[in-house]
């Protein structure tokens, strides 16, 4: 998209009037970017038919900075959405987006983040079907924060939900964790590190679609364990279903630079953002092929057998260090702080 | 990966451990001086891998732990003044008398979280109509960066900058432990990363005085066993000596640079640690010639104050004479959610370390 032609190189309070200021926006970028027949008829919504049971998430994008290695709000806003679809055992189909920018946003920004909801979308095989565009003063706002809500068809298969959880289960992630928290953290003010770190922000729905195209019921859960980590997510599992989870250190999936990273900054990995990883419950009887199944598959190239589920200490996460000692894995209280030494 | 993986390796640990178990024969209280060495020993699940024999006593090296209150007073003074103020992460959720920095912080304090406090004087640089101050607490080891901040500031003739500091001793506080008539400690784990900086020199005249052994140890799963091996050693063998288990970063006579740097700008004086009171020589304050960068001294903030939640018992704690789940507090009105004290804010903080990781599991 040519700036040029735009015609203005910051957003200002003007665009999100309703006026004519905002039609510019809208046209010269929004709509001509995200075109499909729905958008296209430019009304205040859209209709849309989604045969049998429906799943609906929503979420808001806060996120600081806007860019990052992986990565920018614009991708991420549509891979939390489409993610928390897909974790309800559905496939996403349509997206909402809405805009709150903060004045003074450069129109090169704004674009760049457009284009990436765009490539995101597509890639998820999403459609933005409304949306919306507020601006705020300056200072009211931080750059641009940006809410989704996602529509998808529950798949015919799915059984997901935490009753279904029985003792045996065994818990798989897809690959490594903590690599999203980590490359924001290290472009973040004052904290600035060196490291080619990147997020790990991506969709997952197509591998969970497979997973219940081939597994079925045996799928007994899907989560994604984006704020709080892993390790808050494993703690709200035991806690829904009344039993203990058991985890060994050495199985959790921990990319090197990662580990590094979190010792230097004194944090555990098992409480740092994610945005492309899930965990899924499984039946015993089926663990090795669904290992087999998202090991192929290119969204959990490093997907592992990390824990079960157990009658033993319910309602805590109990993990196997790597010298062999227990520890509790509590939820995480408030935002993971850096070290004094 | 390189020092890491080697010194969390399962094999080694539990041949070590094999050993404590093979040469204890008596019961024996070991205190580990540093909370990154309580937070090790319950994250990696050790406490339950040794003897029953072998208890370990948690010790007071928990920089956020033993910073009076009155000093986190003093910082949200700074912030309501205006003032940037500048602090480590895990200082700020520490509850002050009224408030917390970060609640402070939510009310339009400008609090930064800096990992150097050499960010803070770039900090002064950029905002030179306003004041920024550095939160400078510690032990010796957060002591040398702190003072060459003070040194930058000096150099690049920033006024705009100064520390509010609250600098403690390691080895001051080992003895008044020791003298403590509640005290029933064998033999101590010295700090590894106090001992990178200053040495080991310091730690001689205590092993003769209290005839007491003390091995330096290092933080990994892997020194820690060895550590408590080198220590049960000694004791099942009725000797006291100083040994130092972490030799592949801790050097006799320490970091000179870091020592010379520290000397320029502080000089021993007595100091005030929570839940413990003044230990006489226990701390650093600003010489003389830095005194125009001692926050308290600049923004006339040190007659603030404040007692202590009576309710709290971290004194017992951070001495050794109680452990965090011998509180009546402890999991029940007192969580990191809702902390009485430091300790169960503190990422240091052996509350915490009990709370997060062994809630339950040790008895």
């Amino acid at each position: 998209m040519d700036i040029e032609n735009i015609g203005f190189e910051t957003i200002n309070l003007g665009h999100g009037s309703g006026g004519e200021l905002t039609r510019n926006l809208l046209d010269k970028i929004i709509f001509k970017t995200f075109s499909n027949p729905y958008l296209d008829q430019k009304h205040d919504g859209s209709i849309v038919k989604i045969e049998g049971e429906i799943a609906i998430s929503t979420d808001s994008f806060v996120i600081t900075p806007i860019f990052f290695k992986g990565g920018n709000i614009g991708s991420l806003s549509v891979h939390g959405t489409v993610n928390d679809v897909a974790m309800c055992g559905a496939i996403p189909k349509y997206i909402s987006l809405a805009f709150i920018v903060e004045e003074g946003l450069k129109v090169s920004e704004f674009i760049k983040i457009v284009q990436s909801i765009k490539k995101a979308a597509d890639e998820s095989g999403v459609l933005i079907i409304t949306g919306d565009t507020k601006v705020v003063e300056r200072g009211k706002g931080d750059k641009i924060f940006i809410n989704t809500t996602g529509f998808g068809a529950v798949h015919p298969n799915a059984h997901i939900s935490v009753n279904n959880i029985k003792e045996g289960d065994k818990i798989i992630v897809n690959g490594y964790i903590a690599q999203h928290g980590m490359a924001i953290m290290s472009e973040r003010e004052g904290l600035e590190f060196e490291s080619t770190i990147e997020s790990d922000s991506t969709n997952l729905n197509f591998l969970v679609n497979d997973l219940l195209d081939s597994f079925g019921e045996k799928i007994k859960l899907f989560r994604d364990p984006t704020r709080g980590g892993l390790g808050t997510v494993l703690h709200e599992i035991a806690n829904d279903i009344n039993k203990g989870v058991f985890l060994k250190e050495t199985n959790i999936p921990l990319e090197k630079q990662v580990a590094a990273a979190c010792e230097m900054l004194g944090l555990d990995p098992m409480y740092v953002a994610n945005e492309g990883v899930f965990l899924v419950v499984v039946d015993p009887s089926v663990e090795t092929e669904v290992l087999t199944l998202m090991r192929n598959h290119k969204k959990g190239k490093n997907a592992a057998i990390i824990g079960k589920i157990t009658s033993e200490h319910p309602n805590k996460v109990v993990m196997e260090s790597l010298i062999g000692g227990k520890r509790i894995v509590s939820p995480l209280v408030g935002e993971q702080l850096p070290r004094i030494c | 990966m390189k020092y890491l993986s080697e010194y969390r390796n399962l094999e080694a640990t539990k041949k070590i451990l094999d050993e404590i178990h093979k040469i204890t024969t008596r019961e024996w209280n070991i205190m580990e001086i540093c909370g990154g060495q309580t937070h090790s020993l319950v994250k990696n699940g050790i406490l339950e891998l040794l003897p029953e024999k072998v208890r370990m006593i948690h010790g007071p090296g928990c920089p956020v732990c033993v910073t009076p209150l009155n000093l986190i007073d003093k910082a949200i003074e700074l912030l309501e003044q205006g003032v940037i103020v500048c602090s480590f992460g895990d200082m700020i959720r520490v509850p002050g008398s009224k408030k917390s920095l970060l609640e402070a912080k939510a009310l339009g304090g400008d609090l930064r979280i800096l990992y150097s406090p050499i960010e803070a004087v770039s900090i002064a640089k950029q905002n030179p109509d306003k004041q920024v101050v550095f939160f400078a607490v510690g032990f010796e080891t957060t002591a040398p960066a702190n003072a060459l901040s003070v040194l930058h500031a000096e150099k690049e003739e920033i006024s705009n900058y100064s520390i509010l500091a609250s600098h403690v001793l390691v080895p001051p506080a080992m003895e008044a432990i020791l003298d403590d008539k509640f005290c029933t400690i064998d033999a101590f784990l010295a700090a590894g990363h106090v001992c990178a900086i200053m040495g080991i020199q310091e730690y001689y005249p205590l092993v003769e005085k209290y005839k007491i052994p003390i091995v330096v140890t290092g933080f990994e799963p892997l020194d820690l066993v060895q550590g408590i091996y080198m220590a049960v050693k000694q004791l099942e063998e009725g000797k006291h000596k100083l040994e130092n288990q972490y030799a592949r970063i801790v050097k006799e006579h320490g970091n000179n640079s870091a020592i010379n740097v520290i000397q320029k700008v502080f000089e021993i004086g007595n100091r005030e640690w929570r839940g413990i009171g003044e230990i006489p020589n226990s701390g650093y304050v600003i010489k003389e010639a830095y005194k125009k960068y001692d926050a308290e001294l600049k923004f006339k903030i040190n007659n603030i104050n404040v007692p202590e939640n009576p309710n709290c018992i971290a004194g017992e704690i951070l001495r050794g004479i109680k452990k965090p789940n011998q509180c009546d507090q402890f999991g029940k009105t007192c969580k990191p959610s809702n902390p009485l004290g430091a300790p169960m804010v503190s990422s240091e903080g052996a509350c915490a370390a009990y709370y997060h990781f062994s809630n339950n599991l040790i008895d």
